[in-house]
């Protein structure tokens, strides 16, 4: 019934969405930003905590959202341990590309994992789904959100 | 068009759902390779046959501006747009043709008295009340006023069963400071009718106002403003089978004389020097420049269309297919209706376990089903309710028992995928 969704919803999808690895408050963290889908009510609040060399060491969030949104944000959250704040904007960039066009870029380690999101090009209403927690944690990086330890 | 309740004994207001559908040509479409069964009517309904002719022709054979000109084309034109006025105002049972105002949707009447009767009339100080499932276009008008004006914005709460709390109402007003009462008269996410008359007398009793948001309700029943004692009423016409960018907002003579206008400009004026202007008699005076003549035509259309079916057949078919939906939706395991209102219209809104509201709407959509998901443009509501989004499937007059066990059926394929 559904084969032509497995596109929009694979696998990894289906499972980062019923179960995120990284879908909880740090308990410290350094930069924090809420993102929202005015549209549908989606949100999300992700979290970061950098290490002394500057990479993020870890990221988290909390979202209230769709299957989408929600395995988006977890894969996100995997992808972007370990890099500065420029490599985590650049990703972002090729993560939104790759949203909007379908078009899985060669030897890109980090947008090969996130492969499975770029079926989203074909659903228009759904292309935010996929880039609120992008939105939301590049606004964390750039200072727009609120930064804490455990607030 | 040729469209009439069918007479069955035992059921006289039963609808020949065959002839009303072949009114409507976009049922006829197919969506990825399926039969549409669109069930988005609160959103925006569908148009019969006879409002695309109506505005088809006003382009073709019989168009100018209105109020202006001399010529033939310009006086035909006037006398169809003005006699949406006088169809309208049968709708609705308006004893003034004078009292209906064309605004472009409900938002924009309902803005046009939080700015005309808010500013010009309520004092700062003075409150205004809403209710708790409320549209944001009922809300956010209110909003502005209260930041602009000094208007106190006081919310009427609702029940548990998705009903409005009378009694929260009541110590709302009892203070005397309430200037106007502004509520739905059906919520679109929660399908319950408001008590429109009590909520009136209410009001009158503590010397307020009262305007509805008769968005949803003017769909579905018919509606007598003089009945209900209101003092306003909003609806916009997309809903009602008409074109989107006509909306209507009735309101009393002595009300809409002593209001200031909402908007300056052409076609509201009496005179204009550079020293100061004159208005316009109502309702022109809160009609500045050229209106939406031709979607006014197509309105006119829509009313006629609906008065031909009649509200007793429209009630009583919607009655059938809310109360099957309730039914089919409320046997899935899983499947959590939302409200339970004992008076309530072809509105239900509903969550799955397990699977986002977006990700219910996106897998039935796929089966050709259209339904909406998210807040409805009522996150407070959704806040008060202890949830983010719902999925929500409206009916019209086209929609048939045979859709809704298509959406059932298609409900337990989507919980199956999300299990």
């Amino acid at each position: 019934m559904f084969e032509d969704l497995r596109d929009l919803y694979q696998d990894v999808i289906l499972d980062h969405g019923r179960q995120p690895r990284h879908g909880a408050r740090l308990a410290a963290y350094d930069v924090t930003a809420e993102g929202d889908n005015p549209m549908c009510g989606d949100r999300v609040r992700v979290f970061a905590r950098h290490d002394a060399d500057g990479r993020i060491g870890a990221a988290g969030f909390e979202a209230r959202g769709c299957a989408i949104s929600i395995a988006s944000a977890d894969l996100m959250a995997e992808t972007v341990t370990g890099h500065t704040d420029d490599e985590v904007r650049a990703l972002a960039g090729r993560f939104r590309d790759m949203a909007m066009t379908g078009a899985v870029p060669e030897d890109d380690v980090a947008m090969a994992r996130l492969a499975p999101l770029a079926g989203v090009h074909e659903y228009p209403s759904r292309v935010k789904c996929a880039t609120l927690a992008w939105h939301a944690l590049l606004a964390a990086l750039d200072g727009k959100g609120e930064s804490g330890r455990d607030r | 068009m040729n469209v009439t309740t069918r007479p069955t004994p035992g059921d006289p207001a039963l609808l020949d759902s065959a002839a009303i559908r072949a009114e409507f040509p976009i049922l006829g479409e197919t969506v990825r390779g399926k039969p549409l069964v669109f069930l988005d009517s609160a959103a925006s309904a569908m148009k019969p046959r006879a409002v695309i002719a109506a505005m088809t022709q006003t382009m073709e054979t019989q168009y100018a501006n209105v109020h202006r000109g001399l010529h033939w084309m310009s006086e035909r034109t006037t006398e169809a747009y003005e006699g949406t006025r006088d169809a309208v105002a049968r709708l609705i049972n308006a004893p003034d043709r004078a009292e209906i105002v064309f605004t472009r949707n409900s938002t924009e009447a309902i803005n046009l008295v939080a700015h005309s009767y808010g500013r010009g009339m309520l004092r700062p100080g003075q409150a205004v009340v809403i209710s708790a499932m409320e549209h944001h276009s009922n809300i956010v008008p209110w909003q502005m006023l209260r930041d602009a004006h000094g208007i106190e914005l006081r919310v009427a709460a609702i029940t548990d069963a998705g009903e409005l709390d009378l009694s929260a109402l009541e110590a709302l007003l009892a203070d005397g400071r309430v200037g106007l009462v502004s509520i739905t008269h059906m919520s679109n996410v929660l399908g319950s009718y408001t008590p429109a008359q009590r909520i009136a007398a209410l009001a009158h009793a503590h010397g307020a106002r009262v305007l509805f948001d008769g968005s949803q309700a003017v769909v579905h029943r018919r509606i007598d403003v003089q009945a209900l004692d209101a003092d306003f009423y909003a609806f916009t016409g997309h809903k009602l089978y008409g074109p989107t960018g006509i909306g209507v907002l009735w309101g009393r003579r002595e009300l809409l004389e002593a209001m200031p206008p909402f908007l300056g400009g052409g076609d509201m004026i009496s005179s204009v020097s550079y020293e100061r202007s004159t208005w316009a008699a109502v309702p022109h005076k809160f009609e500045a420049g050229t209106p939406a003549i031709i979607e006014a035509i197509g309105l006119s259309a829509a009313v006629g269309f609906v008065e031909r079916i009649g509200y007793a057949a429209i009630a009583a078919h919607e009655a059938r297919l809310t109360d099957h939906a309730l039914a089919r939706l409320s046997a899935i395991e899983g499947v959590h209706v939302l409200g339970r209102a004992q008076d309530r219209g072809g509105v239900v809104s509903f969550t799955l376990d397990g699977a986002h509201a977006h990700d219910v709407a996106t897998l039935l959509d796929r089966q050709g089903i259209a339904v909406r998901a998210g807040h409805h443009c009522a996150e407070p509501l959704m806040r008060r309710l202890g949830i983010d989004s719902t999925a929500r499937a409206s009916f019209g007059i086209y929609t048939t028992h045979a859709e809704i066990d298509t959406l059932a059926e298609a409900l337990l394929r989507v919980r199956e995928f999300f299990a």
